[in-house]
């Protein structure tokens, strides 16, 4: 029997992002999956080496529009760690802040996409609604929804008000009703018990082997979370607990994010009642020498940013790996030998960030040597751009 | 030149067709409403007709041509005929003819057939999967739709024409009194849904999954009578029930408002399944029609032999 291939993807409704999933077919059983990214590469890493490392959080924080703080926070403290620079107890603080408020907008978001996968658009409609009053606390606290701006090397950009933080505690009380709401609907319906439970399973020694991350490893019973086992910002000075399930499957996965939001705005409750007063920035003048390493726990898992500095004003080489690239490979094992309805959700279930992940090498199959570095894919885009430029007559 | 008025024009084709668009506005107003949006104007699901009408039409390469152009068109003449039935019968239960329950039982699966048609000819493997699963949901709902169907009939003694069913109900009461009836109707409902393809019975078309699949291929005006096909049996498939359990409309006065009371309640049941369900897998559709739903309805006809 021939072989037939369901394309998800370049373009797919199912997700937003350029990927292409080939799943090989048998019926309605998926028998084998191909995954292919690279569609949507922009060359971040090498950007961020002609720039100063004042303007390295900016350009980190573009890599992800939903994790658009966890990238910064690791890059400056890379920056941090390469400097020996110290940051000020209340700017970590506000760092911990805003990286939970993030982490709820981004739960929710994902609620609401998984809630539309499996055709219940009222979840995602509603799921987005309570969004918003998140995002409308971002938006007070550092001026923006999204992309917020906030990190620097040696502390944080802009200090946020404390008049402010009556309202941002009652809007974190009105969301507690609301996420109650989404715990009721979604873990007490049975139709959905039925959709999601025992499919995408992965086991605790496969989530090991393929190092996955995140709430996609806690869900498998792996207890990992980089804010518990390598304390950054002001984590070690909250009560918080880390949430697990042991099941594994899409179901364990909706259920530890859902319950990592309320720690979230626990934390973030926590944070604007201990809030210290003081500098918010220590005002590092220059990064000796050195390599340094910055890690952050994402809503997707953990964020890595290496940064060498040579003595000069900008990073030698930056280096990032998003949670992405370590969970989209489980894909192999958690959607095949399932249905293609069920792998639709599956693919979803790890909350995939493709451009995050993208990396590019172009390799010559005979020889197997690199053949373009990244200097050379650099040259290659300018060109094209004048190339377009010059056809649009500009 | 009569039978021609009758299809064309009322009850048939533009009658149908203007209600059905506007219990589709309905359907998606309260949607919006549902999930906080706003929702489109009534006119929407006419501009988005007219629309497709306007576009261009794509055939794709190697499809089997009449078969992939025809088969919209099969579909919905299929389902005028039904409204055309239907509403004669409402209008004066004298219009029926022996037999005729069996005739619209048979012709309510075409437009679902009609699909399936059209789906394999376009030559999509996205499109194939969803025919072979509109396929299984054909063989899932019918068997309880079609013992459901036989409860009025044993009610009203042993009838299989319409009228008869509407003149015994306008006698002693709707079936709906009956508890046997009332298994019937739970049962109907979910049927319903089935028929329709709506949520949590979506799955050949599941567009997060397999992008619109038996639709996948369809452009322009073929899309769009699949569009009003769709619109046309929200209207036509609730009726059916109004006229099987509810007694039909009765056209004297008051009652008129009531029939149409009972056409809506219908509907907002539809509207509201719709959106308090995800879809289901298409085996968990299966094992969900052949046990539950026909045990219960094997309950429901053993219950209206022994007269209750």
């Amino acid at each position: 029997m021939a072989k037939t291939i369901i394309p998800v993807g370049p373009y797919h409704p199912l997700q937003e992002e350029p990927e292409f999933f080939k799943l090989h077919v048998e019926g309605e059983k998926v028998v084998g999956l191909e995954i292919e990214i690279g569609y949507n590469h922009r060359g971040i890493e090498q950007l961020c080496e002609q720039k100063t490392f004042d303007q390295v959080p900016f350009v980190v924080e573009r890599i992800c529009g939903i994790c658009s703080t966890s990238h910064p926070i690791a890059c400056v403290q890379a920056i941090e760690d390469a400097g020996d620079i110290k940051v000020p107890e209340r700017a970590l603080y506000i760092r911990t802040v805003i990286a939970e408020l993030e982490r709820i907008h981004s739960h929710l978001l994902w609620l609401g996409l998984a809630g539309h996968f499996i055709g219940y658009n009222t979840v995602f409609m509603w799921a987005w609604k309570y969004r918003e009053p998140v995002l409308d606390i971002c938006e007070k606290l550092t001026g923006n929804r999204n992309h917020y701006a906030m990190m620097k090397p040696g502390g944080v950009r802009r200090d946020i008000d404390e008049n402010d933080f009556p309202w941002v505690l009652k809007e974190m009380d009105k969301l507690v009703p609301a996420l109650d709401l989404f715990k009721g609907a979604v873990l007490d319906d049975p139709v959905i018990h039925a959709r999601l439970k025992g499919i995408g399973v992965l086991t605790k020694e496969e989530i090991i082997n393929y190092s996955a991350l995140g709430p996609t490893a806690r869900a498998s019973g792996v207890a990992i979370d980089v804010r518990r086992d390598h304390p950054y910002a002001a984590y070690d000075r909250i009560d918080w607990k880390v949430i697990t399930c042991e099941e594994g499957d899409v179901f364990a996965k909706a259920v530890v994010r859902i319950l990592e939001m309320y720690e979230a705005a626990s934390i973030v409750k926590q944070c604007l009642k201990k809030m210290p007063k003081g500098e918010i920035d220590s005002k590092p003048k220059e990064i000796h020498p050195g390599d340094g390493i910055g890690i952050a726990e994402a809503p997707r898992g953990e964020v890595y940013h290496f940064t060498r500095s040579d003595g000069s004003n900008r990073p030698a080489r930056h280096k990032v790996r998003a949670p992405s690239f370590m969970n989209v490979p489980t894909n192999h094992i958690a959607a095949v030998g399932g249905t293609v309805s069920d792998a639709t959700i599956v693919l979803a279930a790890i909350d995939p960030c493709y451009c995050c992940t993208e990396r590019m090498a172009a390799i010559d199959n005979r020889t197997k040597k690199t053949v373009l570095n990244s200097q050379d894919l650099i040259r290659l885009s300018q060109e094209k751009t004048e190339r377009i430029r010059k056809q649009l007559g500009k | 030149m009569k039978i021609l008025f009758q299809y064309i024009i009322f009850p048939g084709f533009l009658f149908t067709a203007i209600v059905g668009m506007i219990a589709s506005w309905i359907d998606r107003k309260v949607t919006a409403r549902v999930q906080w949006r706003v929702g489109p104007p009534i006119l929407q699901p006419l501009y988005d007709f007219i629309k497709l009408l306007g576009k261009e039409i794509i055939i794709p390469k190697g499809a089997s041509r009449g078969t992939f152009l025809l088969s919209p068109v099969f579909g919905m003449s299929a389902i005028v005929i039904v409204s055309t039935m239907l509403w004669l019968v409402i209008l004066s239960p004298e219009n029926s003819f022996t037999g005729d329950l069996i005739v619209i039982l048979y012709l309510l699966v075409i437009p679902s057939i009609a699909v399936i048609i059209g789906a394999f000819a376009s030559k999509n493997p996205l499109a194939s999967l969803g025919a072979s699963r509109e396929m299984k949901l054909i063989l899932a709902y019918e068997l309880p739709f079609i013992l459901i169907v036989f409860i009025p009939v044993i009610k009203a003694g042993y009838t299989i024409k319409l009228g008869e069913l509407l003149a015994f109900q306008a006698k002693n009461g709707v079936f709906l009194n009956h508890p046997s009836c009332i298994i019937a109707f739970i049962v109907a409902i979910m049927c319903m849904q089935a028929k329709l393809t709506l949520v949590p019975f979506d799955m050949p078309e599941a567009e997060t999954e397999i992008m619109g699949g038996a639709y996948i291929e369809y452009s322009g005006a073929p899309l769009g009578i699949y569009k009003l096909t769709r619109m046309m049996m929200l209207f036509v498939v609730p009726m059916f029930l109004v006229i099987m359990y509810m007694g039909g409309i009765i056209f004297e006065g008051w009652h008129i408002l009531w029939g149409i009371l009972k056409y809506v309640l219908l509907l907002v049941i539809i509207v509201l399944i719709r959106n308090t369900s995800p879809r289901v897998r298409i085996d968990q559709a299966m094992r969900f029609f052949w046990r539950p739903m026909t045990i219960l309805a094997v309950v429901g006809v053993c219950l209206a032999y022994l007269g209750l």
